[in-house]
């Protein structure tokens, strides 16, 4: 009876001891808006279409899923398949962004509407490790927002050309 | 008869004079006229500089301003060098995701432009290497001269490799001069002026990351960065060996290195180990870490990490 209450209590334990075992977890706090990098500008064919109200507030809301065809053609939403415009941008100011409680925000937090869905990777945003921070390791740091990496209707990160591949030491000269 | 004696005594040199003038020559031939400044005073300095350890914070600056009126002759441009000593409490360590580094080199460059490597002869930092998916850190099959189009390919890992700061490095203890050694805050680094040029570190490095200047250090004005570090990116002479500093000119001020801000995928990590909440903690901590050679016993501060499942990348 005794060793059955002793395996009990241990068995409670357990899990309480792994997680002191497990290592400290900090809460790491949203960094201050001005310490977020600036959102890039837009793709050269949209320049000009900021602020959206100038033509949005004069047209009715559509909510029906459609193809684009008059405006915004190069806008293909590779991202969250079954999706729609109106899960991130705000039908009523499209000034601004939503989320899904409802709640408006900006185009400048739009990191904000990312949490949404990919908590965990904000977590480690906020943390330092997914993404990138230029600055100072021991103070003041620039944080790279989502979008300025990730083109939110499509985030997969693009391909680049990488630069040239290091001399061969055949080909290396030491003339002088 | 007479005549050949005095010739004799023409011909005599006395001890004294043939000491002094064999030490005089010998001196001569052992001034590093390339290096030191055009004055007698110069000459002097720098034939009998002190071991960069010994010296106190006033012989430092009296020996960097010294050599900054070298370079601005060599070179035609004002560069300014920094002595600034090790935080206290600061051990700084490195992270890299494997996971998200594209190899698209655009750190070596950024490290070149940094740290005044030298152009022509070409000598890089940073070499990344490539390994097939199934071949990872299979040293024999990784390939540093890859060129393709667009990167990253798939079916590929990238792996940059620079220095690793090894706790317990083999390359100080093989340098018989002390030119190389670690610096309170972990990094190791090399004194140009007192590197004979042996090359034993390199032979000692498991990880390649020692680069010899076999020329004359190619670099115009227009390349040299003129924030330097005595013992980090200052201008390089011929015949000496260097490395990477973790930016010990950057760091030191609390900025981070060339490559981290470099990076366009965000994959390199760089902070103070002794601080838990420093990135580089968080990735110890929290992702499947792993150092190059970690059975060799020298305890790299280069930490490299998997973010992701490797097959994530391949699925697209």
């Amino acid at each position: 009876m005794g060793k059955k209450i002793i395996a009990v209590v241990l068995f409670v334990l357990m899990p309480l001891s792994s997680a002191f075992a497990a290592g400290t977890d900090y809460h790491y706090p949203l960094p201050n808006p001005k310490d977020i990098m600036a959102r890039p500008p837009f793709p050269k064919q949209d320049q000009g279409l900021w602020p959206c109200s100038q033509c949005h507030s004069a047209m009715p809301v559509n909510y029906k899923i459609r193809k684009l065809t008059e405006m915004h053609q190069d806008v293909v939403l590779k991202h969250m398949p079954g999706g729609w415009c109106f899960d991130c941008h705000n039908p009523t100011n499209r000034d601004t962004l939503k989320l899904i409680t409802g709640q408006t925000v900006s185009f400048d937090q739009s990191y904000l509407v990312c949490a949404q869905c990919h908590g965990f990777i904000f977590k480690e945003w906020k943390a330092g490790l997914h993404g990138k921070r230029i600055g100072m390791w021991n103070g003041k740091k620039t944080y790279y927002q989502c979008i300025n990496c990730h083109w939110p209707h499509d985030p997969k990160f693009k391909s680049i050309k990488p630069f040239p591949a290091p001399l061969k030491p055949s080909e290396i000269q030491y003339g002088k | 008869m007479k005549k050949d004696k005095i010739e004799k005594r023409e011909l005599k040199i006395n001890r004294r004079t043939l000491l002094k003038g064999a030490l005089a020559g010998a001196a001569t031939t052992m001034l590093p006229l390339d290096r030191a400044d055009a004055s007698f005073k110069g000459f002097w300095e720098s034939f009998f500089q002190k071991h960069f350890r010994e010296m106190t914070v006033a012989e430092k600056k009296q020996v960097v301003e010294r050599l900054e009126r070298e370079y601005e002759r060599k070179y035609k441009k004002a560069i300014k060098i920094g002595i600034e000593p090790a935080m206290p409490g600061v051990l700084f360590g490195y992270g890299l995701d494997v996971s998200r580094c594209i190899g698209c080199r655009t750190c070596v460059y950024a490290c070149i432009n940094e740290n005044n490597q030298s152009r022509d002869p070409q000598v890089q930092w940073i070499q990344v290497l490539r390994f097939k998916h199934k071949d990872f850190l299979d040293w024999n099959k990784a390939e540093k001269y890859y060129d393709p189009k667009l990167v990253p390919e798939p079916g590929y890992f990238y792996l940059p490799v620079a220095c690793q700061q090894c706790e317990n490095p083999a390359c100080t203890r093989a340098c018989p001069t002390q030119a190389t050694w670690q610096e309170p805050d972990g990094i190791i680094v090399v004194d140009y002026n007192w590197c004979i040029g042996c090359r034993y570190c390199m032979a000692a490095c498991p990880y390649g990351a020692r680069h010899f200047n076999w020329g004359e250090p190619g670099l115009t004005a227009a390349d040299i960065n003129p924030n330097t570090h005595y013992l980090g990116n200052r201008p390089r002479y011929k015949g000496v060996v260097e490395k990477c500093t973790f930016c010990i000119q950057r760091s030191r001020k609390g900025r981070y290195t060339a490559c981290v801000e470099a990076c366009p995928v965000g994959a390199r990590k760089f902070g103070n180990l002794l601080d838990p909440k420093s990135e580089v903690r968080y990735a110890m901590e929290h992702k499947r870490t792993f150092r190059l050679k970690d059975d060799l016993g020298t305890h790299p501060k280069f930490f490299y990490f998997f973010d992701f499942e490797v097959g994530e990348r391949f699925s697209g």
